[in-house]
């Protein structure tokens, strides 16, 4: 495009609302927004960083009753979440990279099965924690084990609460953020043109995929 | 003459309250020379630069060396002041191996000490001119703070764990004692007096406040009714580690790591004992916490302290301990 | 050359247009997006906060003058002194400059029409209220006695009071401070004007700028710690606990991590203050802005790696201890290197003692006095007869009272004409900062004495020896006060009667003193220019004022 054709198009952009005062195109909010985003992303993960912290103390501490404890875990149940949000994570990208060609239908319908797939790993991560209050591990609530290393497992699993509750409290979130995106993308607020929302909901996406990627090995896969 | 009066200058009450005064007052010293030398160029400045008085105001383009300067300086300062505390902090850190030990119980809101002799007391601490004092301390409930300001010393004392420091009182004299991490609703209260005697009235106390059994023999007391030698004794049926002679030496771990002996080790294997099991042992052995309190394990620990190894079983300790236990034992 | 023509200096002939007049009403400011709004938003509600604060203050002050207590039972004191390290550390103190002169200069001085997100400003400034009431009811209503650094396991095991709802309150507020800095991270890589670089930025967007990262990413390590506390108070196990095998140090280490950047928040943005007034009452460019860059950037990431100075009797190992010592001993440099430069700027300059001069001048001498105090803590053989007594205390209210505070009273002071429009009693101004300067050092002077002789901090009755310092020091708080209330009416009153301000009534550089006073909406009426003979870059040897400049 010429200079002069895109300032007509900056100046329609602007009309409609689509780009903010405070920038002077376009590029520069797409660009700004990103950055913020990224920004936000790394307060998430000096957030989550206290817990695998206090995991590592623990855990070097008392090897012993965090193996015990992590034996209690079920590996499948938390392989088949790490598949789920691994593959929510591709159809996420597949839905950014198609929105700058205005496939609305094929976005919409890609959103849609990102949320599903989030909803599933919510519900196997409720049925997980329904069949851990069966065998008396829910500390806090119903915690009964015994022998010598009852205390380390204690601890173990009174970690393994604080991160996955976190955890599945961000993917709640991102799975309300991304059906948020799949109703713009339907009704046409998010296109070719303004595609801003949907890139940050992209980020924030990875990242809670990225912090599962993490906590299924420490909590599931030590001493197997 | 420590106390009372509206001003006094802290007492120098123990060996190292001296060398760290030296170490204060140069500090004190350098940082008022600083501050002194830094105000009156300010001044200075303010006064022969301020508006509508006719001055030289050529500026000078070259300013890295003056930066330059002013940088290097402090730090190499900085630098010569922590070698100085350093050497200080080491000598603080590392009691003298002929030091006595005195225990330490810290709980809302009072000090219960614990001679090895047997002799107690509540929020007073009565200790020897000139014998080095270390003072094992652990707490029942939250975090306290031991501290003597005429001595110069502080630990934070914690729950589960012991911590230590060292003294050696250098002055007749009754010196305040506080409590210094915020424990809760009386942390002021929390008070009480170092009493420092020259080593024969220090002697006399002891006499007369001897409780008649030493810490030690009160320990293979708590051993014998609490079932440790059922399992830990020369006649026991299940297989539990030799206990005789145990402190300070090196054990191995069940996971092929070698640990010390030493008080906490002795303490956690009672309170919770499945943190480090004995290589070649089921880890069988219950946990006492509850049952125990920290001033009994410290009694037990006493004990095991006077324990030599083979040559005195278990059951047969209790005399020998006892005279044993009026010694300082390292 | 005038390449910013903004309306002439005559603004009382003409209607005032600024973005007061914008818009008006009552949701016109709870809804607004303008950086500027906000930041007023902003200064209501922590000058609140700050009485609230003060008022403890005032309470532990007056007890303090016996022995046994004279106003407060042992359990009112210790929730009054948690009310007052809460409130002033996460309510007042870590807002203040950033959230209000931040907020209103920021955009301002690299150019920019508004922060890269308003929306989320006004969110954080919500944020900001509803953690701020939440937590203060809790704090009035049920209490909280643990002091503000919620040792374990004391807060989690033992106390009885309302620590879990103070704790989420302060966690709700954290995310205030962390949109704050967010924004202001991305307003200045993105948003800057053309010609502003990275090395022409004023010291006050250093400051912002460097204090922003510290927010960013020190705050949600208080965010987790705290709910660690939370989450072991209601499951009655945790990490902290050691009967569980767990460790009480793990606490400290972790909200240590927090909250000695914490402290840094506090500092930096005032040197960022005081790095803007010296220069334009001595009418030179500070000395060695480069170094300056450098020092505060030095500062805020040390500052990260220093928080085990606090834990030195703690039961630390000995390697520990000698590494933070070590840390604590080289982030004093930087600090030095900033006096020194402060100092220096008034060398042959022409010096004039207007109010925020004299409160900058204030400054650099309280902030030496404190920090050169922390260089004796840094050091563990003296931290340990000092540690947990009146002595830090004294050095940390020298630094954050004597520092920040009086650099923020000498912010607002400085650009309260162009905030406002208006002009303040610049003699009322000059009495109260110099009364404050004697009630401060009359008030903690006294606290350095009682700390060396032994008095234990967070003491509701004390050893009958300690009263007289005790009475000199609450004598001082009493006349502090009264100078903290002095600036509360004049300048109240000058918003209705003061002498309506010009551009640049100090004749300062800067953009903003490019623009009106207040300044218009969008913050310009024309897009200014950066010059090449911009603060940072040149100054005309004898210091002519800038180009538009009334003064």
């Amino acid at each position: 495009m010429n200079s002069s054709a895109a300032s007509i198009r900056e100046q329609d952009l602007r009309a409609r609302g689509l780009v903010a005062e405070q920038f002077d195109d376009a590029e520069q909010q797409h660009a700004t927004a990103q950055f913020g985003m990224w920004v936000f992303l790394a307060t998430e993960i000096l957030f989550f960083g206290v817990l695998f912290a206090g995991y590592a103390v623990c855990r070097v501490r008392d090897p012993e009753g965090f193996l015990l404890g992590s034996q209690h875990t079920e590996i499948l149940f938390g392989a088949v979440e790490a598949g789920i949000l691994l593959l929510s994570s591709a159809t996420v990208t597949f839905a950014v990279n198609l929105i700058e060609f205005d496939e609305r239908r094929m976005v919409t319908m890609l959103l849609a099965v990102t949320a599903l797939l989030g909803v599933a790993f919510l519900v196997l991560h409720g049925v997980e924690y329904s069949h851990e209050h069966d065998e008396h591990l829910m500390v806090g609530v119903d915690f009964a084990q015994h022998g010598p290393h009852a205390r380390g497992i204690e601890l173990f699993f009174f970690l393994y609460y604080a991160m996955t509750l976190y955890h599945s409290l961000h993917v709640l979130v991102g799975v309300c953020v991304i059906a948020t995106m799949g109703v713009l993308v339907w009704r046409g607020k998010i296109r070719g043109e303004y595609t801003t929302p949907l890139v940050l909901a992209g980020l924030y996406w990875h990242l809670v995929d990225i912090v599962w990627i993490f906590l299924f090995p420490l909590m599931y896969l030590i001493g197997r | 003459m420590s106390s009372g009066g509206w001003f006094h200058l802290l007492p120098n009450a123990s060996a190292n309250a001296r060398p760290l005064d030296e170490l204060w007052w140069a500090m004190v010293g350098l940082c008022a020379l600083v501050a002194v030398g830094v105000f009156v160029v300010m001044f200075v400045f303010c006064i022969r630069y301020r508006k509508g008085r006719p001055a030289d105001r050529q500026l000078s383009k070259e300013t890295l060396p003056v930066e330059l300067t002013w940088t290097t300086v402090p730090f190499l300062i900085f630098m010569g002041v922590f070698v100085w505390s350093l050497t200080l902090y080491a000598r603080s850190r590392t009691p003298p191996t002929n030091a006595e030990t005195i225990y330490v119980v810290a709980k809302q809101w009072m000090w219960k000490v614990q001679h090895p002799g047997g002799q107690r007391e509540i929020n007073t601490l009565h200790v020897p001119t000139g014998v080095p004092i270390r003072l094992m301390m652990t707490s029942q409930d939250v975090i306290h703070s031991f501290f003597v300001p005429a001595f110069r010393v502080k630990q934070d004392v914690l729950p589960d764990r012991y911590t230590q420091l060292w003294f050696t009182a250098t002055q007749t004299g009754d010196y305040p004692l506080y409590c210094t991490q915020y424990c809760g609703l009386d942390h002021s209260k929390m008070g009480g007096q170092v009493i420092v005697m020259a080593p024969r009235a220090y002697a006399r106390w002891l006499d007369q406040h001897d409780t008649g059994t030493s810490l030690a023999a009160q320990g293979a007391a708590l051993f014998r009714a609490k079932g440790c030698s059922g399992c830990h004794g020369a006649n026991a049926s299940v297989h539990a580690p030799d206990l005789d002679g145990i402190y300070g030496r090196i054990v191995h771990l069940s996971d092929g790591s070698t640990a010390t002996a030493d008080d906490r080790y002795i303490h956690d294997s009672i309170m919770l004992p499945e943190k480090q099991i004995v290589a070649g042992y089921a880890p069988i052995m219950p946990s006492f916490s509850g049952e125990l309190s920290e001033s009994d394990v410290l009694a037990i620990i006493a004990y095991l302290k006077s324990t030599r190894p083979g040559r005195v079983p278990a059951h047969q300790s209790t005399k020998q301990s006892a005279r044993q236990g009026t010694r300082s034992d390292p | 050359m005038n390449a910013t023509a903004i309306t002439p200096d005559f603004p009382e002939l003409e209607p005032p247009r600024n973005f007061y007049t914008h818009r008006s009403g009552l949701r016109s400011w709870l809804l607004t997006t303008d950086h500027k709004r906000i930041a007023i938003l902003y200064a209501i509600t922590i000058t609140l906060f700050f009485i609230m604060g003060g008022v403890a203050a005032a309470m532990i002050r007056i007890n303090l003058v016996e022995p046994q207590g004279a106003l407060l039972s042992a359990e009112t004191y210790n929730k009054t002194f948690t009310f007052h390290g809460v409130v002033m550390v996460w309510f007042f103190l870590i807002p203040s400059i950033p959230a209000t002169l931040g907020n209103f200069l920021l955009p301002i001085m690299i150019g920019a029409r508004d922060l890269a997100f308003p929306r989320l400003n006004l969110a954080s400034w919500y944020l900001f209220v509803i953690g701020g009431c939440f937590t203060i009811a809790c704090l009035l209503l049920g209490g909280v006695d643990t002091g503000w650094t919620f040792y374990t396991p004391f807060s989690t095991m033992f106390s009885n009071t309302s620590v879990i709802l103070v704790a989420v309150g302060v966690f709700v507020t954290g995310f205030s401070t962390i949109l704050t800095g967010l924004n202001f991270i991305v307003t200045t890589h993105k948003l800057r004007m053309p010609g502003m670089t990275w090395f022409k930025l004023p010291l006050f967007v250093w400051a912002m700028y460097a204090v922003s990262v510290v927010m960013v990413l020190a705050t949600p390590v208080l965010a987790m710690t705290l709910s660690l506390i939370g989450l072991e108070r209601i499951a009655h196990v945790g990490i902290f606990d050691p009967a569980l095998g767990g460790d009480p140090l793990l606490f400290q280490h972790m909200f240590w991590f927090y909250s000695h950047p914490a402290v840094y928040i506090m500092i930096l943005p005032a040197m960022g203050v005081v790095s803007e007034i010296i220069p334009c009452f001595s009418r030179r460019k500070i000395f060695g802005y480069r170094f300056m860059v450098y020092a505060l950037v030095g500062i805020s990431v040390i500052g990260f790696l220093v928080w085990g100075h606090h834990m030195f009797v703690a039961g630390m190992s000995a390697t520990a201890t000698l590494v933070f010592s070590i840390l604590s001993f080289i982030i004093a440099v930087p600090s030095a290197i900033k006096v020194f430069n402060w100092t220096a700027t008034l060398r042959r300059g022409r010096i004039s003692f207007e109010a925020p001069m004299l409160y900058a001048l204030g400054f650099v001498g309280l902030f030496m006095l404190g920090g050169l105090t922390g260089l004796m803590l840094a050091a563990p053989a003296l931290d340990i007869p000092l540690h947990a007594t009146y002595f830090v205390i004294a050095h940390f209210h020298y630094v954050m009272v004597g520092g920040s505070v009086m650099a923020y009273l000498g912010g607002i002071h400085y650009w309260w004409p162009k905030i406002t429009g208006r002009m303040y009693s610049e003699a009322w101004a000059r009495f109260a900062a110099i009364l404050m300067f004697f009630g401060f050092n009359m008030t903690f002077f006294p606290q350095y004495v009682l700390g060396y002789l032994g008095m234990p901090r967070r003491y509701h009755a004390y050893p009958p020896q300690f009263q007289t310092l005790n009475i000199l020091s609450s004598a001082g708080a009493s006349i502090l006060a009264i100078a903290y209330l002095i600036p509360v009416v004049y300048l109240g009153w000058s918003l209705f009667r003061g002498a309506r301000a010009g551009n640049n009534p100090w004749g300062a550089r800067g953009l903003e003193w490019q623009t009106t006073s207040p300044p218009p909406k969008g913050n310009f009426l024309e897009r200014p220019v950066v010059q090449k003979a911009y603060a940072y870059d040149e100054a005309a040897p004898g210091g002519e004022p800038a180009t538009g400049a009334t003064a």
